[in-house]
């Protein structure tokens, strides 16, 4: 060959010759995976739907609260000794309490700290499992035994011996290492899982092929590896948002946290249960709320995993 | 309805009328597999049915054999000595199938029980269809493994279906079927599976098994090769219906049906390398959504109007019949002179450097590959170790296709893989680009990869699911920190390179078909304008008409960007058509080299021989008149080769040998040296040996 050619004029020319009435490259806007899966997910009307009211859910726990006091007077730690268990009312919206707590201020400040867990709690706890299952599925030998023998370890020993012997330590620190303990506990069996699927997915020529086109290793791992078990992991996020609001309740038994007369959705659900057929009003809304996160957590996932799955026709194609 | 064969004085011993298969609720709503499939069989005869995959070719032979599932709508008319077989209760046709019918299937392993010796398998049939006792059905077990070519029948009877080689189970069943003596013998692609050797071997035997029983035999394959071997008349499917049939001698040399032209033309053959190949544009129909009119009109380039409008029949020519419009004026491939497929204009070479001035872009050197072979599940420990690539060495100079063959277990993966790791071997050397392999850093290997890219075999699995095809070719462009906007541009302009759309980059691979998804895998290879194409079995996953697209690109490319490429493939004629020099491989070793026109045209190694002569050719007269040189077995197991020359167990020419130079064999592992200019071969007796027809 006398001088290599120019890969960039020849592929000019072939446009020119093989597809005379072809756009100029320009004109077609190539679109990466990102905006690909937005438009996609933006197409399900339900997805749209259960996004406004998670959000409409966070409006409602951080400024319903202000409103509330400035339209009715009452705060989560307010008592009304004129009220004590009294049904819903225009001067107690969700009614009152046996010690005549208001039960919607109650409420709105549990869901305040409920969402932040659930969602934090099934980011963290997927997230983390996603990693170390996929480095330790990838990467093998040392790292694999190394990493397994760490979720082994987690499995193994009890979660709430562990909590009871490290709280001291943590009891000022506050809720927010909550989130963390309750994650720290929920991801080893995803992770295992992950780590399965690893092995499986690896051996796929697409690893090899972009480990050949001089991806790093954190490149395949985030972007071919973890994309294709989003399936499992979106199912696994949506789960932990439920059971962290609720796991967060036994952990705040250990005195962790959300202590009274702080509220969670986790301990008006739990103090609630009992009455829940004499006085509905108690724990009714905490759990409606409870059940409404969950659903919307889970239709978001939902339409989440079809977007990103390009086989599913109801995400509607790719245009 | 067909014309051949119709014998008013005697009944046909199987005769299809009308076959129509229709699977009820599928994707797309019911799938009609099968539109009209007529033939008769006389006893003896050899109807070889060719089609790509999903033309109906299997279905309609599993319909003979009734064994399609219960939902399955069967229509028409199976007649075996005049008796019909449709609508008759399983019962009795279990009585039918393995006595009177009988079949090989594609895949041995899961064809055979696992859990059953195959002696006991074989005695099985015969016991329910004969009557015989135990003892004599075992003793008949042992003399038809035997007469399938099994050495040491008696002890090997005893094996399990997994003890045994693919080629070896495949006898195992071709001795099941003939058990029983049957009339009539439906094979379903017995070779696809195997090497080239070994589906040599396999028709040869099912010639003999065809003698012995004098059974008709129904060959199913997407080789055209091996119809024009073994069948005495073809018929041509696609889109479930057969669209020509005839004898095929003047079918091959005188197609009459446009498909039929293009997959003749579409086929790489051994015998012609210059040959450019035409391609039949798009991909098969989906059937269970099929528009009025011929089938083949969307792909068709000599299309009519009415095409689109009146399926044609199969219609009486003067050889067979075909179902076209245009039968009539097709006359040699052409329509009044203009050829039905015009040969595609290709970039031509330009005025090459003699090859030992070009630079090389790959230096492979003595390079060693050897895997332990360890025991024990607690305390591991080595017990020895097999090398799988063993002293290989080669080059590639700019702007030339080197192609790699071998059968499978040749060790042509592992040296492929070798390369492209990058890594330093642990024996021997690797120099890509003037670069030794060995010395180089991290951040050195990474840039070395822009020089060196591969395509992979399967396009599905290559292709990352859940990317759009524009990241996925973007992908390298990403990781060697190009500018948004300049990849953006690249990506549109790779994929009108290799005969895309730019806007085909928001797709995900799963909405494209086999051809087009490895013009992806080809497209993201070249983003970064390397230098040297690592191609493994590129085509081999690709039905024959949409593979010669790829390959024509292929070649297009090499001129055009002056590329060089590493070729790995088992299809000799693929090689053939494509590599500017071959390296044929055996057990790890390297045991011929040369320029491509020397080793096809007149090979010296009786490996290289016995390969290039078990491919088939497309052409009954040339394939019938060739001179056969089978190797013997299978590949000797690698953890216990024999002595001396590692070919000696199987090689042709060994037997031939005096006992002073079968000595020599035995003893002196022969080196790759020049018996002949620019040819180097391994073998102390090398010998030049055309066996190829010209």
């Amino acid at each position: 060959m006398s001088a290599p050619a120019d890969p960039l004029v020849v592929a000019d020319d072939a446009a020119v010759s093989d597809h005379p009435g072809q756009k100029a490259p320009s004109a077609v806007v190539v679109r990466g995976r990102r905006s690909l899966v937005l438009r996609r997910f933006r197409r399900r009307r339900g997805a749209m739907v259960a996004l406004g009211v998670l959000v409409l859910m966070f409006v409602g726990a951080f400024l319903g609260p202000v409103i509330y006091q400035a339209i009715t007077g009452w705060t989560y730690s307010t008592q009304d000794y004129t009220a004590f268990l009294q049904p819903p009312s225009p001067d107690h919206w969700f009614g009152t309490t046996q010690i005549g707590q208001d039960v919607f201020a109650q409420t709105m400040r549990g869901l305040q700290k409920s969402l932040i867990i659930g969602l934090l709690v099934a980011l963290i706890s997927t997230g983390l499992a996603a990693v170390v299952g996929a480095c330790a599925g990838y990467f093998g030998g040392w790292v694999d035994r190394a990493l397994m023998w760490g979720v082994d370890l987690l499995l193994v020993i009890p979660s709430f011996l562990v909590v009871a012997i490290i709280s001291p330590a943590f009891q000022s620190a506050g809720w927010l290492v909550l989130v963390f303990l309750i994650a720290i506990f929920a991801w080893m069996i995803t992770a295992r899982i992950v780590r399965g699927m690893t092995l499986s997915l690896k051996e796929r020529e697409f690893v090899l092929a972009a480990r050949y086109s001089g991806v790093s290793s954190a490149g395949i791992i985030f972007r071919h590896l973890i994309p294709n078990m989003s399936s499992l992991l979106i199912i696994d996020a949506t789960i932990a948002v439920a059971t962290a609001i609720i796991a967060e309740t036994g952990l705040s038994y250990f005195g962790f946290g959300v202590q009274p007369p702080d509220v969670s959705l986790g301990n008006l659900i739990a103090s609630g249960t009992r009455s829940a057929f004499t006085f509905p009003w108690l724990f009714l809304f905490a759990g409606g709320l409870l059940v409404a996160t969950t659903l919307a957590v889970s239709v978001i996932g939902d339409a989440l995993r079809d977007a990103l799955d390009p086989a599913s026709s109801r995400a509607g194609g790719t245009k | 309805m067909s014309d051949v064969g119709d014998d008013v004085s005697q009944v046909p011993l199987l005769s299809v009328r009308d076959l129509g298969v229709v699977f009820p609720g599928g994707e797309d709503g019911d799938v009609p597999a099968v539109r009209g499939v007529a033939y008769d069989l006389a006893p003896g005869e050899v109807l070889g049915i060719v089609g790509e995959s999903g033309s109906g070719k299997s279905v309609s032979s599993l319909a003979v054999m009734g064994l399609l599932p219960r939902n399955a709508r069967v229509t028409g008319s199976v007649r075996l000595r005049g008796v019909e077989l449709l609508g008759r209760p399983d019962g009795e046709l279990a009585r039918i199938r393995g006595n009177d019918i009988a079949m090989v299937f594609q895949d041995p392993l899961s064809a055979l029980t696992p859990v059953y010796t195959v002696g006991d398998q074989i005695a099985e049939t015969i016991r329910i269809h004969q009557r015989l006792a135990a003892g004599p059905a075992t003793q008949r077990a042992v003399e038809l493994l035997d007469s399938v070519g099994i050495p040491n029948a008696a002890q090997r009877a005893k094996a399990f279906p997994h003890e045994f080689s693919g080629g070896m189970r495949q006898r195992v069943m071709i001795a099941m079927a003939i058990a029983n003596d049957p009339d009539v013998l439906i094979a379903d692609e017995p070779t696809t599976a195997l090497d080239v050797t070994i589906q040599a071997q396999v028709l040869e035997l099912l010639e003999t098994a065809r003698q012995l029983t004098n059974a008709a035999t129904v060959m199913i394959t997407h080789d055209l090769g091996v119809v024009a071997g073994i069948a005495d008349r073809v018929l041509v499917m696609y889109a479930g219906k057969a669209v020509e049939q005839g004898p095929v001698g003047p079918v091959y040399a005188a197609p009459r049906m446009p498909y039929t032209i293009g997959l003749l033309g579409s086929v790489p053959r051994l015998d012609r390398p210059g040959q450019t190949l035409t391609p039949i544009s798009g991909s098969p129909p989906n059937v269970s959504r099929l528009e009025p009119g011929c089938p083949f009109a969307s792909r068709c380039p000599v299309v009519l109007p009415v095409c689109r409008e009146v399926e044609p029949e199969l219609t009486p020519t003067a050889v067979g019949s075909a179902a076209c419009h245009r039968a009539d004026e097709i006359v040699d491939g052409s329509i009044d002179g203009v050829p039905v497929f015009p040969p595609p204009v290709l970039a031509q070479a330009r005025g090459l450097v003699a090859r030992t001035e070009r630079p090389a872009v790959l230096e492979v050197r003595e390079v060693t590959k050897r895997f332990d072979i360890t025991r024990g599940a607690v305390m591991r420990r080595k017990v020895g170790s097999v090398s799988a690539v063993d002293g290989v060495s080669f080059d590639i100079r700019e702007g030339e296709a080197l192609g790699l063959v071998g059968e499978s277990g040749s060790g042509k993966t592992t040296t492929i893989m070798e390369v492209l790791s990058l890594q330093a071997p642990a024996e021997g050397s690797i120099v890509v680009h003037g670069k030794d392999v060995a010395g180089l850093g991290r951040r050195e290997r990474k840039e070395l990869r822009r020089d060196i890219q591969v395509v992979f075999q399967d396009p599905l699995s290559s292709l990352d699911p859940r990317l759009p095809v524009g990241d996925i070719i973007d992908e390298p462009l990403r990781s060697f920190d190009v500018p948004r906007a300049e990849r953006a541009a690249r990506v549109g302009e790779l994929l009108r390179l290799v005969g895309l759309a730019p806007e085909h980059a928001n797709r995900y691979p799963a909405d494209f078909s086999g051809g087009q998804r490895q013009r992806i895998g080809i497209a993201r290879a070249l983003a970064l304008e390397p230098k040297l194409l690592v191609l493994d079995e590129p085509v081999s996953a690709l039905d024959v008409s949409i593979q010669a697209g790829v390959l024509n690109l292929l070649e297009d490319l090499k001129v055009r960007l002056g590329l060089a490429y590493l070729f790995v493939a088992h299809d000799l004629s693929v090689v053939r058509h494509i590599a500017d020099r071959v390296a044929v491989m055996y057990l790890g070793r390297l045991v011929e080299v040369g320029d491509a026109d020397d080793i096809f045209e007149r090979p010296t190694h009786p490996y290289t021989q016995a390969l290039l002569s078990a491919v088939p050719i497309p052409d009954p007269v040339a394939e019938r008149q060739r001179e056969r040189i089978l190797v013997r077995g299978d590949l000797p197991d690698p953890a216990n080769l024999p002595s001396g020359c590692r070919f000696r167990s199987r090689c042709p020419l060994f037997v031939e040998l005096e006992p002073g130079q079968q000595q020599r064999c035995a003893e002196e592992d022969p080196a790759l040296v020049e018996h002949v200019p620019g040819l180097a071969s391994a073998c102390h007796f090398a010998r030049e040996r055309t066996v190829v027809p010209g």
